[in-house]
């Protein structure tokens, strides 16, 4: 499954937005998603790459996944992917 | 202290979508219960309720607000929206500081509970969505109506099953009544119809597998329901100032335990109740017109009523109305005292009392007038809302006629 526009698809569906309202510099922030978007968004994810990513919703910066943008979100499930399958 | 007058009522139910559809099912006597419909309900013994059918709740929620609510935090709103919208009322500065929401209910987010047990169980999926907490909390529906409408103040949910709504309303009417708060939402909603909320009743073996025929020698047992009441309690003064619509008067109410058996109940415990409501809302037995009963349809509860009644009334029990509303909605269990205090204010209101539906054959043992299957006009100045729970809990309140 090709990560970007899946990834790009359910933020945008959190955010309420049009897939092409959705860039990589896009952080989360521009998009209007609160913390419960969040971890909602990484739900989402997790169920549609089927991985787990290493999430801490009460201390995001302390985790091992960087949700600075768009395409560090990318970046962070290409990788689980790989290490994950 | 404070006189406590309602100004405004919301509902939703097997019976109708709002206050006036639902009052118009009770004067014409209409049953809503059916056949439930959810997954799994062919492994049910029990297939019929009081179900809210036709609800599409994208009409009044958007997908974000969906993610959040449980089916019993959406029946909650709906009933708050419209009761809210009658009062009239907008919550700001200090009326939003010290108005409050305080809700009966009893199972939670029975339905997100179901579907994740299904998720982790029998689809052996390890990971939930992560608004399952935030969804089945029992306080969740009055956390939302606190957000929704600015409510600041003292708000908590009530939990004593099939009393959960009168006692929430009781704390409600205190608040108001001791000068805490000018306005409380109350009252209460319930969403136990999927298949484990059913299953779970199931294994009592008190539900009824065709109708629920309060009074009735020929009874059979309880039907369950689902929905909300919800009404704006208003401190008499405030109300009037505003020149808002008052559809009657809480008069005053009565708590009491059984302390005896944990779901048998108890003509001394429900008789104690009853009549602490006439003493707390400073009125004798003549002063009653009408009384909702708890009604259940089981043979047990039917029989103690009657008698806990006849021991509180003496000779006016035979004069007085009582009818059980869950011959029409079902027991909507925590939800269930809310929905049934509309048959209370349409009897004080508009002089119409509710019947109880599906009355075939006199029993002796429940020898009062039961209003049998016909609504009646009649002339009442004070009508009982009565409730009995699992746990010897009872509350029970009283409604007078606003002039």
């Amino acid at each position: 499954m090709d990560v970007k526009p899946r990834v790009i698809q359910i933020i945008a569906e959190q955010a309420v937005l049009e897939t092409s309202d959705v860039t990589l510099e896009s952080t989360l922030d521009d998009l209007g998603i609160d913390s419960l978007g969040l971890v909602e968004s990484i739900f989402a994810i997790e169920e549609a790459f089927d991985i787990s990513i290493p999430f801490k919703a009460n201390e995001p910066e302390a985790s091992d996944f960087d949700i600075s943008s768009v395409a560090t979100i990318v970046v962070g499930i290409e990788k689980l992917i790989s290490e994950q399958s | 202290m404070k006189r406590v007058v309602i100004t405004g009522a919301g509902s939703i139910n097997a019976l109708g979508f709002t206050v006036d559809e639902t009052l118009e099912a009770m004067r014409e006597g209409r049953c809503g219960i059916g056949e439930l419909e959810f997954r799994d309900v062919e492994r049910l013994a029990i297939r019929i309720g009081g179900q809210v059918k036709g609800y599409e709740p994208e009409e009044s929620f958007n997908r974000q607000q969906l993610s959040l609510y449980d089916r019993f935090t959406q029946f909650t709103l709906i009933a708050a929206r419209e009761a809210i919208g009658q009062s009239g009322l907008t919550f700001t500065g200090e009326l939003a500081a010290r108005s409050g929401v305080v809700l009966g209910n009893s199972g939670g987010g029975m339905t997100t509970l179901d579907d994740n047990y299904r998720t982790v169980y029998e689809d052996g999926k390890n990971r939930v969505h992560p608004f399952v907490v935030p969804k089945l909390m029992n306080n969740a529906a009055a956390g939302h109506v606190s957000m929704e409408f600015n409510l600041k103040g003292p708000s908590f949910t009530v939990s004593t099953a099939c009393a959960s709504s009168n006692h929430a309303m009781a704390q409600a009417f205190q608040l108001v009544h001791g000068g805490a708060s000018p306005v409380m939402i109350t009252g209460g909603s319930e969403s136990m119809l999927c298949f484990g909320g059913v299953k779970a009743w199931e294994g009592l073996r008190v539900m009824s597998k065709d109708a629920c025929r309060p009074f009735s020698a020929n009874r059979n047992g309880m039907v369950q329901g689902e929905g909300a009441g919800v009404f704006v309690f208003e401190e008499l003064e405030h109300a009037k100032k505003r020149g808002a619509e008052i559809l009657a008067e809480v008069a005053g109410f009565a708590m009491s335990s059984d302390a005896s058996d944990i779901v048998m109940a108890s003509k001394q415990g429900a008789a104690r109740a009853i009549q602490g409501a006439l003493e707390g809302a400073g009125l004798g037995p003549g002063d009653v017109g009408y009384i909702n009963a708890h009604g259940t349809g089981t043979a047990a509860n039917d029989k103690t009523e009657s008698a806990a009644v006849a021991d509180v009334f003496g000779a006016h029990a035979d004069r007085l109305l009582i009818s059980s509303t869950k011959s029409m909605h079902g027991h909507l269990i925590g939800a269930t005292g809310a929905v049934e205090f509309l048959a209370c204010i349409m009897a004080v209101r508009d002089g119409i009392v509710a019947p109880t539906i599906g009355y075939e054959e006199p029993d002796p043992e429940c020898a009062l007038d039961v209003v049998p299957n016909v609504a009646r006009e009649a002339d009442v100045k004070v009508a009982l809302s009565n409730a009995f729970a699992f746990g010897g809990l009872n509350a029970v309140l009283a409604l007078r006629q606003f002039s």
